[in-house]
């Protein structure tokens, strides 16, 4: 099956779960974060596309599962927002535990989902 | 009960010892992603949205205490004090680490537990109505039937790369409460009306997902020993012309109705025609060990109502409340089957504690021999249970938090874990059940109301069994927000039926209003003793239709706000 080339929505992360535990993880200038606010963030296609290779190569390598590029809006104070209900639940933690998840770890993510 | 033989213990060490070194392997890089996803999902891990998931077999939903109590240490040491109940009768743990996996998959096999068949394009684990056993109605409990099934197809060769999952359901009685015609096959013990013969009566076809169906009758009766060779009739008519094309056509569903009942009935009967059923059917003397590890406890015998109990009714209303709708008929005088609802008012269907599990696993050794069940409705259930001792039990439940008397009620919903959890999630079915939860939790409200089952999917795969609610709700996506669409008249019981929709979807915030016009519909024109199922389909769909399209004067003025 021929891979459609998917549109790159713009400033993008680069969001994927870490193998070992399974929590998700950002791509930051040295490597993968558990936490967003060091997601490095994607101005332009160019640093897009490097972003969707580094997912390619991690996927390749195996320290992650599930890599891909995720729009957002960066908040004021910078942090980057996805821009889609399901990826802000994703890297929050459940909605209905606010003591589980990222939530729970990083105060800038709470009440925010 | 059921215990695991020497065979059994030895392959399900095998499986442990071998998932063990595929984690190892994929750790240190030596196996992809690619390669490791079916093996992970033949030993049921999932990935989820925030972590892997662990799904553990919980064959026909029985339990000892001595299991329960392992699963509520497994929670506590490797997950997160939690773990949710589903409408398969099995448990999710929702935080485990990989590296973890093999060394719970090891504590699961020290009381005979794992999780094969939880996962891939193989026979599911069977599922069975959760009072199997105990139900005063029941020919015959189903449970060894559904062990037989669960012995026969576990890794069959023949039927362990089937074109998608395949699930079985077995009741022993006639009112269904083990959704059997939403199963790929549903099996319904039954009495010949005439030789008085115990067999089988089978559906066919039935299956929610995106393309809901009710089975279909193929069978009116099968005797007992022939269940075998026709169930590999049946599973070979569909290995052999099931499609494999297309994932959301390859469910015997999509077979059976493409072809019609008449004709795959017919391709199943040619087929069982052909071979010799005695050279199938289990060995008797298998049967008979089955069969003798289902026995019933040593009940004692009482009255059949038991004088104590009317004594506590009369004195705690609350106790009063309790017993009228947790309680079951049971088929031995004097003992009652309990329901312990896992469904506190605005807490999350399913879920509990490790402490809850320890707490329902003593006081199951204190009442109910040691035995528990999970039903599909998301509940816990103490099957034996003698009268004189439900008010003790309550007690020890009131202290437990699982007391609230809702079994069946409007409160008593089932819910998938939708997007708090689920990768596959369209929206969240999670806080739509805790807001309709907490809009009816008023005890009186809710008995007003009586039998009324709300049903919760995430997303189009109706784990949440949406389609067979008196009401269902299913949470997609409409322009980039939660939207949910609310259908009417569905049953999961000896009427089975498909919901059908009541109008464009709507928002999580409108839901409990949405579902308050329904009510009011039913209240406004239900007759005396009617529930909700019985007025829908003797009304029809069209005056809730209107209630549900038609938004208060106060509700359109809080919306305008
Ligand atoms: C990681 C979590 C889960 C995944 C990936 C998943 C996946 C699926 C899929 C793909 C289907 C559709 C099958 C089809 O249409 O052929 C389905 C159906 C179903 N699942 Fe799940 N599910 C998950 C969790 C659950 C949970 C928590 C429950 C129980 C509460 C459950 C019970 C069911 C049931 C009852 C059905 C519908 C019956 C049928 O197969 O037709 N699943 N699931
Ligand atoms: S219905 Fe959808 S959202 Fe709910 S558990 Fe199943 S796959 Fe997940």
């Amino acid at each position: 099956m021929a891979t459609t080339k998917q549109k790159i929505l713009l400033p993008a992360i680069l969001l994927a779960n870490d193998l070992l535990d399974g929590d998700v993880v950002f791509w930051t200038e040295r490597g993968w974060s558990i936490d967003p606010a060091e997601a490095l963030v994607a101005g332009d296609e160019a640093a897009a596309i490097r972003l969707q290779e580094v997912a390619a190569a991690a996927l390749a390598r195996g320290t992650v599962v599930d890599a891909y590029l995720v729009d957002v809006t960066l908040r004021d104070d910078g942090l980057p927002v996805p821009n889609h209900f399901r990826e802000r639940f994703k890297i929050a933690g459940p909605s209905i535990r606010q003591d589980l998840g990222k939530q729970a770890a990083f105060a800038h993510l709470r009440g925010r989902a | 009960m059921y215990r695991y033989d020497q065979f059994d213990e030895a392959f399900v060490r095998e499986r442990v010892a071998q998932f063990r070194g595929q984690v190892a392997r994929r750790i240190d890089g030596a196996l992809t992603e690619d390669e490791f996803k079916p093996l992970r999902l033949k030993n049921g891990v999932y990935l989820q949205l925030h972590a892997y998931m662990l799904r553990i077999a919980i064959p026909y939903g029985t339990l000892s205490s001595v299991q329960l109590r392992q699963l509520a240490l497994i929670g506590e040491r490797y997950d997160r004090g939690y773990g949710h109940f589903t409408t398969r009768q099995n448990l999710q743990f929702n935080w485990p680490k990989l590296r973890d996996i093999p060394d719970i998959l090891d504590l699961l096999a020290d009381v005979g537990m794992h999780c094969i068949q939880t996962s891939g394009n193989c026979i599911r684990n069977t599922t069975a109505d959760h009072f199997s056993g105990a139900a005063a109605d029941e020919v015959e409990d189903p449970r060894p039937t559904a062990e037989l099934i669960r012995q026969w197809s576990t890794m069959h060769p023949e039927f362990d790369y089937l074109p998608r999952k395949f699930k079985i359901a077995v009741t022993g009685a006639a009112r269904d409460r083990a959704a059997i015609r939403a199963h790929d096959i549903g099996i319904q013990v039954v009495r010949h009306p005439v030789s008085g013969e115990v067999g089988y009566r089978l559906f066919v076809g039935g299956g929610l997902g995106r393309t809901p169906m009710i089975g279909k009758l193929v069978r009116d009766f099968l005797p007992k020993a022939h269940l075998l060779a026709y169930l590999q009739s049946l599973m070979r008519v569909y290995n052999l012309e099931g499609r494999r094309d297309n994932k959301y056509k390859a469910r015997v569903k999509i077979l059976v109705h493409e072809i019609g009942i008449e004709e795959f009935r017919a391709r199943v009967e040619a087929e069982f025609a052909a071979l010799d059923p005695a050279a199938i059917a289990a060995d008797p003397d298998e049967v008979a060990r089955i069969e003798a590890y289902f026995a019933a406890p040593a009940f004692a015998t009482f009255p059949a109502d038991s004088q104590r109990v009317v004594a506590d009714r009369a004195r705690d209303a609350a106790f009063d409340r309790w017993v009228e709708t947790n309680t079951f008929p049971h088929r031995q005088p004097g003992y009652a089957a309990v329901t312990v609802s896992l469904k506190p008012v605005g807490g999350v269907p399913g879920d509990a504690t490790s402490d809850q599990m320890r707490a329902v696993a003593d006081l199951a050794d204190a009442h109910s021999f040691g035995e528990i069940r999970v039903s599909h409705h998301q509940n816990l259930i103490l099957p034996h249970v003698r009268q004189d001792e439900l008010h003790a039990l309550w007690t020890g439940l009131v202290a437990a938090g699982l007391a609230e008397a809702n079994a069946g009620l409007i409160t008593d919903i089932i819910a998938c874990p939708g997007l708090d959890y689920c990768a596959l999630a369209t929206a969240r079915s999670i806080p739509i059940a805790q807001a309709i939860s907490r809009r009816f939790g008023s005890a009186e409200r809710q008995r007003e109301i009586g039998e009324l089952g709300i049903k919760i999917s995430g997303c189009i795969n109706a784990c949440g069994h949406h389609h067979v609610g008196h009401i269902g709700i299913l949470g997609l996506e409409k322009s980039g927000q939660e939207s949910y669409q609310v259908t009417l008249g569905g049953d999961a019981t000896e009427n089975a039926a498909i919901g059908q929709l009541l109008g464009p979807g709507i928002t999580a915030e409108e839901v409990p209003d949405a579902i308050e016009r329904l009510v009011g519909v039913y209240l406004a024109h239900r007759h005396d003793g009617e529930t909700f199922a019985e007025a829908v389909r003797r009304l029809g769909i069209e005056p809730f239709k209107a209630g549900f399209l038609a938004p208060q004067p106060a509700e359109a003025a809080h919306a305008a706000a």
